[in-house]
């Protein structure tokens, strides 16, 4: 990803910042110029639940260029509680501990970096929910 | 040092990776016998400082119940910044949603970077120039394979929110004091991944010197004997310095108990001391008067007497104690350990 292209997605990627649309109310993420359930164009920003449920899953053996070094890991499609759908790397957990229906909560984590000079891609993923032993 | 007007503790979190390297799996590996620590808290392949940072941030600004955009200052003190040019403070103001109105930047001053923070921020809060300030200590402490150093160093950090002392402010502080000088006992040269330090030398000239007299200056200025404290903490290195420290001033083993994580944790170097007093808080009741005293090499110590205050109740058992992070763990072994920490080239 180039330098100016992560900087203009960084309040998205790091605050889990997504769009609303104004005509069906359907919560969109990541943004796009157009509702994708109704073709609007009035679309709001909105903040996304940071906690959610796990859909599906399934573990990235051969990851894509940029992302070797956290090979293996798991992707999970996610619906927060707020009904927005998020695709997301869920790191904490073991690809056998995951489950469809897992609570997860969002995290803050490096993502991808452009070699040991390049800039670091910061933005979130999800993990099992902490809670209090 | 005293403020023109009173300050306090409006809001912390701490954050302690899940990934534990026992020390015994260090002795395996190297063939050591004295195992300072029972464990470590190891960051994971995506974890830095930064991200460290920002998850202690967040849980601070959940337990103070504040609009982020209000704080006016964040400070993280690190040794471990992911760039050698790039502030991690910044990354951490946008990640929480403090940007633009905000001043930011990065302390360094080895293990005692947090609580330099600290200072910063109860300047700018008293002064009346902002009224929330964020400092943090957070950590991905280095050391090098086989290293005496490697049993100890550690992931993890915690921070703090300071504003002006209100009903709402969960503790106050009385007073602080700086203990500073130049003494070589760790250092390491830029470019160089791992540190170097003094051995023993390490000990007396360096951390009780210093730890000693920021705590015995900081009692004089107040007027109070260690019978005034119920908790303090000392910065952990290992579990014997601090107990030694503790015994050498007059402070019990009960009083430092709550704060001694590194047992469990190992020394996340800027995070020690305030995660050491994150976890006192999270049992301290009100009026209870605590000590805290850190100590970063090269070297120095920063001194603080808070006060617990009824507010400290409120966000029983809501926000997340020290303890779950603690509980929160998965053993590795000392290749995965190499592999998360880029001990491994490829």
């Amino acid at each position: 990803m180039s330098v100016p292209r992560y900087w203009r997605e960084i309040k998205y990627r790091y605050r889990l910042i997504g769009e609303l649309c104004t005509e069906c109310g359907a919560i969109i993420f990541p943004r796009r110029s157009l509702c994708p359930h109704c073709g609007c164009r009035e679309l709001e920003e909105c903040k996304l639940s940071e906690t959610g449920t796990v859909l599906s899953w399934t573990v990235i053996q051969h990851p894509p260029k940029g992302y070797e070094k956290y090979a293996p890991y798991v992707v999970a499609l996610i619906k927060l509680d707020d009904g927005a759908r998020i695709l997301s790397q869920v790191v904490d957990v073991e690809p056998e501990e995951m489950r469809v229906g897992l609570r997860v909560e969002a995290t803050f984590r490096r993502v991808r970096e452009d070699g040991s000079s390049g800039i670091i891609e910061y933005g979130y993923k999800f993990r099992p929910i902490i809670e209090e032993p | 040092m005293k403020t023109s007007r009173p300050v306090g503790i409006i809001g912390y979190g701490a954050y302690i990776p899940m990934n534990r390297l026992k020390a015994s799996e260090i002795s395996r590996v190297w063939g050591g016998c004295a195992e300072p620590i029972e464990e470590k808290a190891v960051a994971s392949i995506d974890e830095d400082a930064v991200t460290i940072a920002v998850e202690c941030a967040r849980y601070a600004i959940k337990r103070a119940k504040i609009d982020p955009r209000e704080i006016g200052a964040i400070y993280v003190g690190t040794e471990s910044k992911p760039y050698a040019v790039k502030p991690c403070g910044t990354i951490v103001a946008e990640a929480i949603g403090a940007t633009p109105h905000v001043t930011a930047a990065d302390y360094e001053f080895a293990c005692k970077a947090g609580t330099e923070a600290f200072q910063a921020c109860i300047g700018l809060v008293s002064s009346g120039m902002v009224k929330y300030a964020m400092a943090i200590g957070a950590d991905t402490a280095q050391g090098r394979p086989a290293d005496p150093l490697e049993y100890t160093v550690a992931c993890g950090g915690a921070a703090f929110i300071f504003t002006l002392k209100s009903e709402r402010t969960l503790a106050y502080l009385e007073g602080s004091y700086s203990y500073v000088t130049d003494t070589p006992d760790f250092w390491r040269r830029g470019l160089e991944m791992y540190p170097r330090h003094g051995n023993r030398f390490t000990g007396e000239p360096a951390y009780f010197r210093h730890i000693i007299g920021a705590a015995k200056g900081l009692m004089a200025e107040l007027g109070y004997g260690p019978e005034d404290f119920k908790y303090a903490v000392f910065h952990q290195p290992n579990v014997k310095f601090p107990v030694k420290v503790a015994k050498r001033l007059g402070f019990s083993m009960d009083a430092i108990k709550p704060g001694l994580i590194v047992p469990y944790v190992g020394n996340t170097y800027a995070g020690s001391t305030p995660i050491g007093l994150a976890a006192t808080l999270d049992v301290a009741e009100p009026g209870d008067r605590i000590l805290v005293v850190s100590y970063g090499s090269g070297a120095g110590s920063d001194a603080f007497s808070f006060v617990v205050q009824d507010a400290i109740m409120e966000g029983r058992p809501r926000d997340l104690p020290v303890s779950a992070f603690i509980a929160r763990k998965r053993y590795i072994d000392y290749s995965l350990y190499s592999r998360m920490r880029g001990k491994i080239h490829l």
